[in-house]
């Protein structure tokens, strides 16, 4: 008995080892979005394209989308445009832009030099509802049921393996 | 850290308060939430824009009469408990709380078990080193016999 007791400093030292190799693989800038299972903000703000239309909550619910927070100032937003363009084009979820502190002509140009993936693009020029929505920077992208309700975040590129992730969860809800 | 100082109240100085009670707590307030950023920098150090942003809804909020609390409950409502540098106890965070009085506990626990388990050993050896009438006797021959 007392020669088992001898491996508990071993046992704890294994123990801490699991930790670290966990730590090694965290990302500290992925945080969780304090609105999971939360409404989508409530907003009134200019479209990017219709500087006299007003989008609101009316805009975003009856049907799932993913909201895609980007701006002309992001290197990473070009990076995953081609990305957010191909979930366009397979046509299973609409895909709502929310540009975030940007200069409207030039995400207009934006726009028409690089296509279109967005239905509609909310022209956040203060900041003010990417700050309701906790956004840090761009590019972030939230999935939203057809409540409106947030049930995913992605903090970074959109990659193909992310879109597969989230029609994961897309199905999930299929499947309920 | 003589510039970070530096390089914060450069940033706060561009708020302009009526009243100096204000401009103490918008400088607690600045010193204890933390970018979401830029991660190891609290919203007085950082430049980044959301830290601008955050650092002028402060400003706003204040103006508007809001109170400590309120301030520090909307920025966690929208980037959660990671913004806070003075952490709240929770159900997630309890373990973490709670671990070293456990821990501490235990080896309090485990320290009088050993003290107990030893103060019985040492009590039953002297148990054994005291001697009959019969035994004392013949210890004071053996002794004698070697001072002749």
């Amino acid at each position: 008995m007392p020669r088992l007791l001898l491996f508990i400093p071993l046992a704890l030292f294994g123990v801490l080892i699991l930790f670290l190799w966990k730590g090694l693989s965290l990302d500290p800038r992925e945080l969780p979005s304090a609105l999971i299972d939360k409404s989508f903000p409530a907003f009134k703000v200019e479209s990017l394209l219709q500087p006299e239309r007003k989008l609101t909550m009316a805009d975003v619910i009856g049907k799932p989308v993913l909201v895609n927070v980007w701006a002309t100032w992001c290197p990473s937003c070009r990076q995953e445009h081609d990305q957010l363009l191909r979930i366009a084009q397979e046509n299973k979820i609409a895909i709502i832009g929310l540009n975030y502190k940007d200069n409207r002509a030039a995400a207009t140009q934006w726009l028409s030099e690089l296509g279109n993936p967005y239905q509609l693009n909310i022209y956040d020029e203060s900041g003010m509802l990417g700050l309701d929505l906790g956004v840090y920077g761009a590019p972030e992208t939230y999935l939203l049921d057809a409540q409106g309700i947030i049930r995913h975040r992605h903090v970074g590129v959109i990659t193909e393996q992310t879109w597969q992730e989230l029609q994961t969860i897309m199905q999930s809800w299929g499947a309920n | 850290m003589f510039f970070s100082l530096n390089s914060a109240y450069a940033a706060i100085d561009t708020y302009e308060f009526k009243d100096a009670e204000k401009q103490a707590r918008f400088h607690d307030l600045v010193a204890e939430l933390r970018c979401p950023k830029c991660q190891n920098q609290n919203l007085a150090d950082s430049n980044s824009a959301i830290a601008q942003d955050l650092r002028q809804k402060i400003y706003e909020m204040l103006e508007s009469e809001r109170s400590n609390p309120e301030i520090v409950d909307y920025m966690v409502a929208r980037y959660g408990d990671f913004v806070l540098y003075e952490p709240r106890f929770n159900s997630q965070n309890a373990i973490l709380w709670l671990g070293p009085f456990v821990l501490l506990i235990a080896g309090l626990l485990v320290v009088i078990f050993l003290v107990r388990q030893r103060g019985k050993d040492d009590s039953a050896k002297e148990n054994t080193l005291e001697l009959d009438a019969k035994q004392q006797k013949r210890l004071q021959k053996v002794l004698n016999k070697d001072k002749k």
